[in-house]
């Protein structure tokens, strides 16, 4: 047994094109790793260890004949939300349990045709309506670098086991920030693309008009990589955007000189734990020593995001998740007629955050009160990417913090929805605006927990702050740090 | 006192596409349950719509033939219902921007001609069928996301004769387009009807009901016919009419309270984010009008300017676009413009109408047709044997020759043969020539019969006659 799973995308590629690895040893090692941590991370809530060893060697066939694709032979650990064919697709639900999908989602169907390992399904808050992965139904995944705190959410499950060295990559959602927030709480990067980058066809929605489906990866070079097999328009998906794909993995290579960088002054404000702010703080200082020109702007629509996005967001659910009702597939609690079984399955099916958001968005459709939620809600979005497009007048990329605290306590914001809603604040902006964001480790508190900064672009340009991201990644160590968790199997591993 | 009914249309029509509204899966009937589904129509998770081009050029279609105005920019809405015959739990419709605004309908009732205002034309997921066994239910989604035009009159309706002709004249006008089959047995078309009655000269409306549940049109005459009787009726014992919805129950012949909890449904329209805006633009609106087929109107006079029918005839044949296409097919095929129009009025629609079917459902072809025509033509057959034919090729199909040739129907024109039946039928009716030489020309008529009869009705007439004449007058 090797350290294999301590590689990221670009190193085993290298190391698989040379043959000093097979995919299968890859996914064995990936496979070992889950044994040895994941029972305390969990981060997996299933893993169908024979297909995915199946594909591995396929992939090592492929190679062997010539015909290995972008990402042939790399393992990429699915959050629970994306349709795989013949897979479970729970959702971290309940009212899911036991559904096998029929179909794969377009970002699946891509992976497999660039020669993509599938390893396992990985944990999620309930419908992706979360930022901690507590509101799973089926385990609370914890963080890596603190076992008694929260991975962040709703994708914990995609970034703690990236993070745990139990995935070389993860694909996540993002919806309010649910790929960046859990990529800074576990240290890992998180990129979520413009709405329309990378299709929908085949994530579960939440909130169809703010989704988008992203990596979560080691390096920016591996989100780079990734991405480049996810973008494009997909006939499946009529909000897909057929915007001109760039070669990200060069494109990312341009370095920090020339750009110029905006500071959002509403997003260093009171309230942000301060080790946070200095970080990064310090890390914009670091960019302006690497050549960008760096200047404040202002967002002054920002006090009114997360108010938008919740009605927004819970409007488009309470729609989104009518369809499970029992009748067609998942489970099903019978009743006297249809309308007692749809209530019966719902209040089983459903945990208590998932209601709530149900109750939530469809009180503001309510005729009546349309009007004083849902439209106004779109109108502050209008305002809110009118700010961003102000912006992005004057820079290339803003800089921010992604979340303004560090991976909290398991339980500790549990009692509170608002306070945890509060927590999306810099991160729900992109998906109102429909921009791009990179999340990426940027510093760690005196406790050794990560720090996250974001990288945020104009939509459909992601290569703008992967470049961003990429140099400044380039010129720091943080990534390559990992958590003890990790350290101990590595060594316990080689002892066996 | 006097009264005065006040209704209103809302018509639901599935469109001809060759695929379902937001999805891959065929447009198409009569399959086992649940067999035309994919992961969009069942509404798993994550599957998402995408929009049928075709249901909206021919929406646009209807609306160009229904003189509406065309929406460039028109979106999508989710009507969220939670109910079994319902994928997702909500219903991908238009509500406030729908493809067609405004819109007319001429009609003519009792010899008065008039306009009948339309609201809009929206486009829309038809739903599921709900199947009821005995001690459960079963949901068949082959239905489940096809394509449905629901168009919504003004309420200028004021009788069943009225509401009937209306819809007449849009079947006629929506099968000319060939927007819709409009095959009413295959619930093509369905209708809804708003209905409420008012004393003659009161301005307000009266509290109107909705009635469901009819099958046909002639369904929704009885329908109205009752409704508003029942309605006057109330009205004028001093009672009062409720809000509510109506079934209509066919058998019984009566409306019935459906006695559903009474709460007016709040839907919670929202723009449906899973799909983008319709925007079309002028020259490809102005494109499909001109690719539109050929409207009853136009056809009518063509029939008169090019096969010289009379306006009487070609207004008959052109009443519904399958009898037309069927009758210039049978007209080119036998090139006898005149017979083809007399067929086809005279034999054939007597016999779909007795036999209750749509002219492409039954075994005659016009090939067939026109093919008998031409064995009149030839003096092959003679009428009553061409009428046998056509019975045996409307009921069976075939090749009109080779059903004359297995019943020996041929018509016998050798003076020859025939010369030997005209003797016997002269010798054997002595007053009938006795009378015909006596100055009744009538006479002769008798003697002809017999003729026909000795020869099993396959003499031709008009050699029988000069056989005859020469004979007689000789
Ligand atoms: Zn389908």
């Amino acid at each position: 047994m090797g350290n294999l799973h301590l590689e990221t995308i670009e190193s085993l590629q290298a190391k698989l094109r040379e043959g000093a690895c097979s995919s299968v040893e890859v996914v064995q090692d990936l496979l070992g790793a889950m044994e040895a941590v994941d029972g305390q991370v969990g981060a997996y809530l299933s893993v169908d260890a024979e297909t995915a060893l199946a594909e591995a060697a396929e992939a090592d066939r492929r190679r062997a004949d010539g015909k290995a694709g972008a990402l042939n032979g790399v393992p990429v650990a699915i959050k629970d939300v994306l349709n795989v064919k013949g897979q479970p697709c729970t959702c971290g639900s309940k009212i899911l349990e036991g559904f096998v999908s029929p179909y794969d989602a377009t970002v699946v169907k891509r992976l497999r045709e660039a020669g993509a390992v599938l390893l396992g399904r990985v944990n999620m808050d309930e419908f992706a309506m979360g930022s901690s992965t507590e509101n799973s139904a089926f385990r609370t995944t914890r963080n890596p670098w603190d076992l008694s705190r929260v991975p962040g959410g709703s994708s914990g499950g995609s970034a703690a086991a990236v993070a745990a060295r139990e995935a070389i990559a993860s694909l996540g959602s993002d919806t309010g920030g649910s790929v960046r927030q859990p990529a800074a709480f576990c240290g890992c990067v998180g990129l979520k693309p413009s709405y329309g980058r990378v299709s929908r066809y085949g994530l579960t929605a939440y909130a169809s008009s703010l989704d988008q489906v992203g990596p979560v990866t080691r390096t920016v070079s591996d989100a780079a990589a990734l991405l480049q097999v996810l973008a494009g328009a997909d006939p499946m998906d009529s909000t897909s955007v057929d915007a001109p794909v760039p070669d990200y993995r060069e494109e990312i290579k341009l370095g920090m000189e020339g750009l110029t960088l905006g500071l959002p002054a509403e997003y260093f404000v009171e309230g942000t734990d301060p080790e946070v702010d200095a970080a990064v703080r310090a890390a914009v200082a670091q960019c302006e020593a690497l050549g960008a020109t760096v200047r404040e702007v202002s967002l002054p629509h920002t006090p009114y995001a997360i108010a938008a996005y919740y009605i927004i967001a819970t409007a488009e659910a309470s729609a989104n998740l009518a369809r499970f009702d029992g009748v067609r597939y998942g489970r099903r609690v019978e009743g006297q007629d249809p309308i007692e079984m749809y209530g019966r399955t719902r209040a089983e099916g459903f945990g208590p955050e998932v209601k709530r958001r149900i109750v939530l968005g469809t009180y503001v459709l309510s005729s009546g009160y349309y009007d004083a939620y849902y439209l106004r809600a779109q109108k502050v979005r209008t305002l809110i990417r009118d700010d961003f497009a102000a912006a992005f007048g004057d820079c290339h990329a803003l800089i921010a913090p992604v979340s303004p605290t560090v991976a909290y306590g398991v339980g500790e914001k549990t009692g509170d929805p608002l306070q945890m809603y509060l927590g999306d604040i810099f991160t729900v902006t992109a998906n109102l605006a429909g921009l791009c964001g990179v999340a990426l480790p940027c510093g760690f508190t005196a406790g050794g927990l990560p720090i996250g900064m974001q990288v945020l672009g104009p939509a459909f340009a992601e290569e703008q702050i992967l470049r961003v991201a990429h140099a400044y990644e380039e010129a720091t160590d943080w990534h390559t740090r990992r958590p003890a968790l990790v350290e101990e199997t590595v060594s316990s591993r080689q002892e066996g | 006192m006097e009264f005065e009914a006040i209704i209103g249309l809302e018509i639901h029509v599935q469109l001809k596409t060759c695929s379902k509204m937001f999805c891959g899966c065929a447009n198409v009937t009569g399959r086992a349950p649940n067999t035309v589904v994919c992961p969009v129509c069942l509404g798993y998770p994550g599957a998402l719509p995408v929009m049928n081009a075709e249901a909206v050029r021919l929406t646009v279609q209807a609306g160009l033939l229904l003189n509406c105005r065309i929406n460039l920019f028109s979106k999508w809405d989710r009507k969220n219902y939670f109910y079994p015959d319902q994928a997702k739990n909500y219903q991908i419709s238009q509500y406030d921007q729908p493809l067609c605004l405004g819109g007319s309908v001429g009609i003519s009732v009792d010899g008065t001609e008039r306009e009948v205002r339309l609201t809009r034309i929206h486009l829309e997921e038809d739903v599921a069928k709900n199947i009821h066994f005995e001690s459960s239910s079963g949901v068949d989604f082959n239905r489940a996301g096809t394509p449905l035009m629901e168009i919504v009159t003004e309420p200028d309706l004021h009788s069943a004769d009225e509401a009937y002709a209306f819809l007449q004249a849009l079947k006629q006008i929506l099968a000319y387009g060939e927007i819709s089959d409009c095959n009413l047995e295959e619930g093509n078309v369905r209708c809804d009807i708003n209905c409420s009655v008012r004393p003659v000269g009161q301005r307000e409306l009266g509290v109107k009901t909705e009635i469901k549940n009819m099958n046909s049109f002639k369904g929704v005459h009885r329908a109205l016919s009752y409704e508003i009787e029942r309605q006057k009726r109330v009205l004028s014992g001093g009672g009062t009419i409720v809000q509510e919805t109506r079934r209509w129950d066919d058998v019984a012949g009566m409306t019935q309270s459906m006695r559903s909890k009474e709460y007016a449904h709040d839907y919670r329209y929202f723009p449906e984010p899973d799909l983008v805006p319709v925007e079309l633009t002028e020259a490809q609106v102005e494109s499909w009008g001109a690719t539109l087929p050929e409207l009853p109107a136009a056809r009518r006079r063509r029939f008169v300017e090019a096969y010289g029918l009379p306006d009487y005839d070609a207004g008959v044949l052109v009443a519904e676009k399958r009898i037309a296409d069927f009758y210039e097919e049978v007209a080119q095929a036998c090139g006898n413009y005149k017979a083809a129009s007399n067929w086809v009025m005279g034999e054939t629609m007597r016999a779909l109408s007795e036999a209750n079917m749509e002219v492409d459902a039954s075994p005659l072809r016009a090939e067939a047709l026109a093919g008998l025509i031409q064995l009149v033509d030839q003096k092959t057959l003679n009428m009553p044997a061409a009428k046998e034919v056509f019975q045996v090729l409307f009921t069976e199909g075939g090749e009109p020759k080779a059903i004359v040739e297995a019943r020996g129907l041929a018509q016998v024109s050798d003076s020859g043969e025939l010369e030997g039946f005209v003797e016997q039928v002269l010798e054997a009716h002595p007053q009938s020539v006795e009378a015909y030489r006596g100055g009744k020309a009538n006479a002769i008529q008798h003697l002809m019969g017999q003729v026909m009869r000795l020869s099993r009705g396959k003499a031709n007439p008009q050699v029988v006659l000069d056989l005859l004449r020469s004979r007689l007058d000789g």
